[in-house]
């Protein structure tokens, strides 16, 4: 990959175009278009059963929809006759067998992707692998198994890559080195799209969000437009806790109690509650910006009966 | 279709199953083979004995049941190894990288069959070298002849090698059908072990049912090889071995096609 391959952007557009699929009487996916752009990170977003990997099992033919179409490039994955060459695709459903070795994991689906043994070696180390390489994957820890399923999908050096929550399991180091990874790829012009039921993981990694809750589209749209619509939330932690909850009566605000002394306050600037708290004459040890407002944002919309 | 070999082809050749299973059954055969060999031996010195009941065996029939022992209880093994090539997919769940890597899911299920073959034909090597070593050895000890020179020996010795590597097939449909590889493995051990020996024995009790009988999966393996236990003991014919050969295969492809149409057409994941 030391040459940043060409690519096509109508070969890297994902559409989906009235997606529907039920498991008995649930509706699993319902009614679902969007389409994600070539060159970028999209971030596929929803809760936990909110339909994620259900899509992605549709993109990629291993479930058949009831209704509507999903396309990579204008054609199904199925219908490809090399599809990995295409689309790298890591799902959670998927494992290893743990008697095998790291790098044989590879060399089996190595003639099927239509890649030499020597390609295998080269993913394991773009992942940081080639130590463990010859390792049964048995012992593998979480953080090891998602850089591996992550090499897999690199195998045949496709031009879109579709991670099902790829940041589960990895520790805060791997993270960082998973987003600068992906925005890598993502410049060289890849399609990347990245399932994940927190919007905070993938919040500094992606351009584009699409955010589905039982199974319905929500949101599509860039991060900087969801950005624009979340409100600013204010940390305040004061040792004097009736003084505080005096404040927050009478100034009316919503608020998340962290603890009696600790709450979030929504739709607030630091400057306003600041000023109030200064007004009320309330000690203060904490005034900061609550970085969860997106996330709070992101929970809003996609647990719209939440209190019910 | 050569890439889907060469993927298949590395599934078994990267886990230690394949090979494990060869050990095993070698072992066992050779348990199995000495004690039958010595059983039957023993069993034509008593026939000798005035006042027992006259046995109908003779030395030759002895050393082929004793020596195609593998087909009559060893066929679990390779039938099991193709079971796995399947159940094991499902139970580590590589199903889905392997049909992320071929879509196309009768590819991947022939390219079992074909793969799974040349691998069960080296278990049903070693079964075989089991038996030969633990029955032959045991004959001779006890002074029976083991017609090891005999071509028509060594020609139904080979039979039953083709035999087992057919039982392979069975098992990889048997797989497609049953994923679940503790089920697939409890049911084929329960089938095989017991079920079959039960149902040949009493279906051979009635001559309306006797011919059913040459027909269960595993008698059609015997006649393959040409030669039974229950027939040595008088209990039923077996088919032509052309016949056997299509019998097994017959049961390959419906349990193929069946889990085809169900495992192999479900949604995945």
């Amino acid at each position: 990959m030391t040459d940043v391959p060409v690519y096509r952007p109508a070969e890297g557009e994902i559409r989906v175009e009235g997606l529907t699929k039920h498991f008995k009487t649930v509706r699993a996916v319902d009614d679902l278009t969007f389409t994600v752009a070539p060159g970028r990170v999209t971030g596929f977003l929803g809760p936990n059963g909110a339909g994620k990997t259900t899509t992605l099992r549709l993109l990629l033919g291993l479930a058949t929809p009831d209704a509507g179409t999903a396309t990579i490039g204008g054609i199904a994955y199925d219908r490809r006759p090399r599809p990995a060459h295409h689309v790298g695709a890591a799902l959670e459903s998927a494992s290893v067998h743990p008697g095998r070795t790291a790098r044989d994991h590879l060399r089996v689906y190595a003639p099927e992707v239509g890649v030499t043994d020597g390609r295998c070696d080269e993913v394991l180390a773009m992942v940081g692998l080639t130590a463990a390489a010859n390792r049964r994957v048995g012992g593998f820890s979480m953080g090891m198994r998602q850089r591996l399923a992550l090499a897999a999908t690199l195998l045949g050096d496709p031009q879109v890559l579709l991670l099902d929550e790829p940041a589960n399991g990895l520790d805060p180091e791997g993270i960082v080195w998973l987003r600068q990874f992906l925005r890598y790829l993502a410049e060289q012009g890849r399609t990347v799209l990245v399932s994940s039921h927190v919007l905070s993981e993938v919040e500094q990694t992606v351009d584009d969000v699409v955010i589905i809750a039982s199974g319905r589209l929500v949101r599509a749209c860039s991060l900087r437009d969801l950005e624009a619509q979340a409100r600013p939330a204010v940390r305040l932690r004061s040792p004097d806790a009736p003084g505080l909850a005096r404040l927050i009566e009478q100034a009316g605000w919503t608020v998340d109690a962290e603890s009696p002394t600790t709450v979030v306050i929504h739709d607030q600037s630091q400057e306003t509650v600041g000023r109030l708290a200064f007004h009320h004459g309330l000690e203060v040890h904490d005034l900061s910006a609550a970085g969860t407002s997106l996330e709070s944002l992101f929970l809003e919309l996609t647990h719209p009966g939440a209190q019910s | 279709m050569n890439a889907a070999l060469r993927t298949e082809w590395r599934k078994i050749a990267t886990t230690r199953l394949w090979w494990v299973t060869a050990l095993v059954m070698l072992a066992y055969m050779l348990v199995m083979g000495a004690v039958m060999a010595l059983s039957f031996a023993f069993g034509s010195e008593a026939s000798t004995m005035p006042g027992g009941e006259p046995m109908a065996l003779d030395p030759r029939d002895i050393a082929s049941s004793v020596y195609t022992l593998a087909v009559a209880l060893g066929y679990i093994f390779p039938a099991i190894l193709g079971a796995l090539t399947v159940t094991a997919e499902f139970r580590h769940r590589t199903i889905t990288p392997t049909l992320l890597a071929q879509p196309r899911r009768s590819l991947v299920l022939g390219a079992k069959l074909a793969v799974v073959l040349p691998y069960a034909l080296a278990v049903s090597v070693a079964g075989v070298v089991g038996t030969l070593l633990g029955g032959a050895s045991a004959l001779a000890i006890m002074g029976e002849p083991t017609f090891l020179a005999d071509a028509a020996m060594w020609r139904t010795i080979a039979m039953s090698v083709v035999a087992l590597a057919l039982w392979s097939l069975v098992g990889v449909g048997f797989g497609s059908v049953l994923t679940n590889q503790v089920a697939a493995i409890v049911v084929l051990l329960v089938f095989t072990q017991f079920v079959e020996p039960l149902l040949r024995i009493l279906l051979a009790q009635f001559a309306v049912t006797e011919t059913a009988s040459k027909f269960l999966p595993g008698a059609a393996g015997e006649a393959i090889a040409g030669s039974s236990l229950y027939v040595s003991s008088g209990l039923a014919d077996l088919l032509p071995a052309w016949q056997g050969v299509l019998v097994l295969l017959g049961y390959a492809v419906v349990l193929v096609v069946v889990g085809r149409l169900t495992t192999f057409r479900r949604d995945i994941g």
